[in-house]
């Protein structure tokens, strides 16, 4: 009997042991919620090496939705937020779980679409315009349909231009409900137009014949901001090792960096540190 | 079509390579698959083997469960993983959420009812050949729990193969509960997740096929071991 629960416990003990290995991780790291936009254009990779050079600090990053994110910061499941959606940070700090906002860098965002452009916006500036031209043509148009930062963006342009798109859910207006390279991937498959930030659609790889049809528009301004969870409301939150990471990517160092990196000889994100 | 060919010599050229990322993720991958299934299976083969063989009321309602819930969505389980496991959550002291042993006990749960629910049928149908014998010798109903258990184990070995292969293919939960953090929780099915969301889809399907390989020389050395034993057994 003696043999047959040892049988039992052995891999019991085993998976335990197994299980060890996560407690053995350094503990000075933070976690940023941050977006899918700034991961998967690469950034990330070119930043966080540097600062944990410097510093010795490992940064993890959750690279989530802007809707999600936040959500997460506010379950106390980071120690920073960076994401794209200034009107929803400045909620987050002024609710009391963020101390302060500080604007990062910017980029711009584009509407991508078919080389065939079904809708005849290709080349146009006027973002309004062209969304409701789509509308007119009814074109297929892929939205991300997630709370993200780009989906709360492309609602505010179509409610300018005039258009509610929601009516038309499942026709030509299709909401994906995933993230900006799903969406991508869906729009290029179905010969859509879609929203997406410049950095994501330099860094895609699977443009296939899809270009950038509108760019140039300064409502498509898309401003990327840091702010540290609050201590007071979060008290696992590791403010001094946050707002290390916070104070270098603003600092001198942290702005030229994330100058620095380009793809495709193309600068992804423009620095503009400023407190807010 | 070209993407396939591209896949296989991306596939070829990271395995050739032995690029020293992909070995990290490969690793993380076989730790929590495996951990995982390591304790779906202490709690399931007991768990099923006391469904088959024992007789109380509630029995054929839990049977009933345990198979459903061999259907568990990954998503709705790495919800509530990470709704228990986050800081505002009932374990958030543990502060567990996007480690490995989050992703673990996520695909436990997602593996044991697996487990469970095959072990249960196995042993009812041993237990059927068994049961006069044992009745006979007046072994308690531990004993042959253990007995079956033991008899059965080379029939055991496939729900245990139908529970690795549930948590090595497995994205929905490890994502929401790992985060995807690279060189901490990225694991083979989520790397997959994120290239394709780059748009990098030769790569994806790369990393594709290699856990695809990995999946047919884990079943392969288990059935070769268990063959081996079998033998040792019987001879």
């Amino acid at each position: 009997m003696l043999v047959k629960a040892l049988r039992f416990a052995i891999p019991v003990l085993a998976a335990a042991s197994l299980m060890q290995g996560s407690a053995l991780a350094a503990d000075d790291f933070i976690i940023v919620q941050s977006t899918t936009s700034t991961q998967n254009s690469g950034l990330y990779d070119h930043l966080l090496p540097k600062f944990q050079e410097k510093s010795g600090i490992e940064v993890r990053v959750v690279a989530v939705g802007t809707g999600q994110a936040i959500k997460n910061a506010q379950n106390c499941d980071g120690d920073v937020l960076l994401v794209h959606a200034k009107v929803s940070e400045q909620k987050f700090v002024s609710e009391g779980y963020g101390v302060s906002r500080a604007d990062v860098m910017y980029n711009d965002f584009v509407i991508v679409g078919p080389a065939a452009d079904p809708a005849s916006v290709a080349g146009g500036k006027d973002v309004t315009a062209a969304l409701a031209k789509i509308k007119q043509t009814s074109a297929a148009f892929a939205s991300r349909g997630d709370d993200s930062g780009t989906h709360k963006k492309e609602l505010a342009l179509w409610k300018a231009a005039g258009v509610d798109p929601s009516g038309d859910s499942g026709g030509w207006y299709r909401e994906t409900g995933s993230g900006m390279g799903a969406t991508l991937n869906t729009a290029v498959g179905m010969g859509a137009y879609a929203m997406t930030d410049r950095a994501t659609w330099i860094a895609f790889a699977n443009k296939g014949d899809h270009k950038i049809a509108v760019e140039g528009d300064e409502r498509m301004f898309n401003q990327y901001g840091v702010i540290l969870v609050n201590p007071e409301i979060c008290d696992n939150v590791k403010a001094d090792l946050g707002q290390q990471f916070i104070d270098w990517i603003l600092s001198d160092d942290g702005q030229s960096a994330i100058a620095d990196y380009t793809r495709d000889g193309q600068q992804l994100f423009f620095p503009n540190a400023r407190m807010s | 079509m070209q993407d396939f060919g591209a896949a296989f010599a991306e596939a070829f050229a990271l395995i050739a390579g032995l690029d020293a990322e992909l070995m990290a993720i490969i690793g993380l991958s076989l730790r929590v698959t495996f951990s995982a299934v390591l304790i779906a299976c202490a709690i399931g083969l007991p768990l099923g083997a006391l469904l088959a063989v024992g007789r109380f009321p509630g029995r054929a309602a839990l049977v009933v469960l345990v198979s459903a819930l061999m259907g568990l969505p990954p998503v709705v389980v790495g919800l509530a993983v990470y709704l228990l496991l986050s800081s505002a959550g009932p374990l958030g002291v543990l502060q567990l959420l996007y480690t490995p042993t989050a992703m673990i006990i996520a695909q436990a749960i997602l593996v044991t009812p697996i487990v469970a629910a095959l072990t249960r049928q196995v042993i009812e149908d041993l237990h059927g050949e068994y049961d006069e014998l044992l009745r006979s010798l007046g072994t308690s109903r531990l004993g042959t729990v253990a007995t079956l258990l033991w008899d059965a184990r080379y029939s055991l070995l496939t729900a245990a193969l139908a529970g690795l292969g549930r948590a090595l293919a497995e994205v929905g939960a490890v994502m929401i509960v790992g985060g995807n953090i690279n060189h901490v929780t990225r694991v083979m099915t989520t790397a997959i997740a994120l290239e394709t969301s780059k748009g990098e889809l030769a790569l994806a399907l790369g990393l594709g096929i290699i856990l695809v390989c990995l999946s047919i020389l884990i079943n392969a050395g288990l059935m070769g071991l268990r063959r081996t034993a079998e033998r040792m057994a019987y001879a």
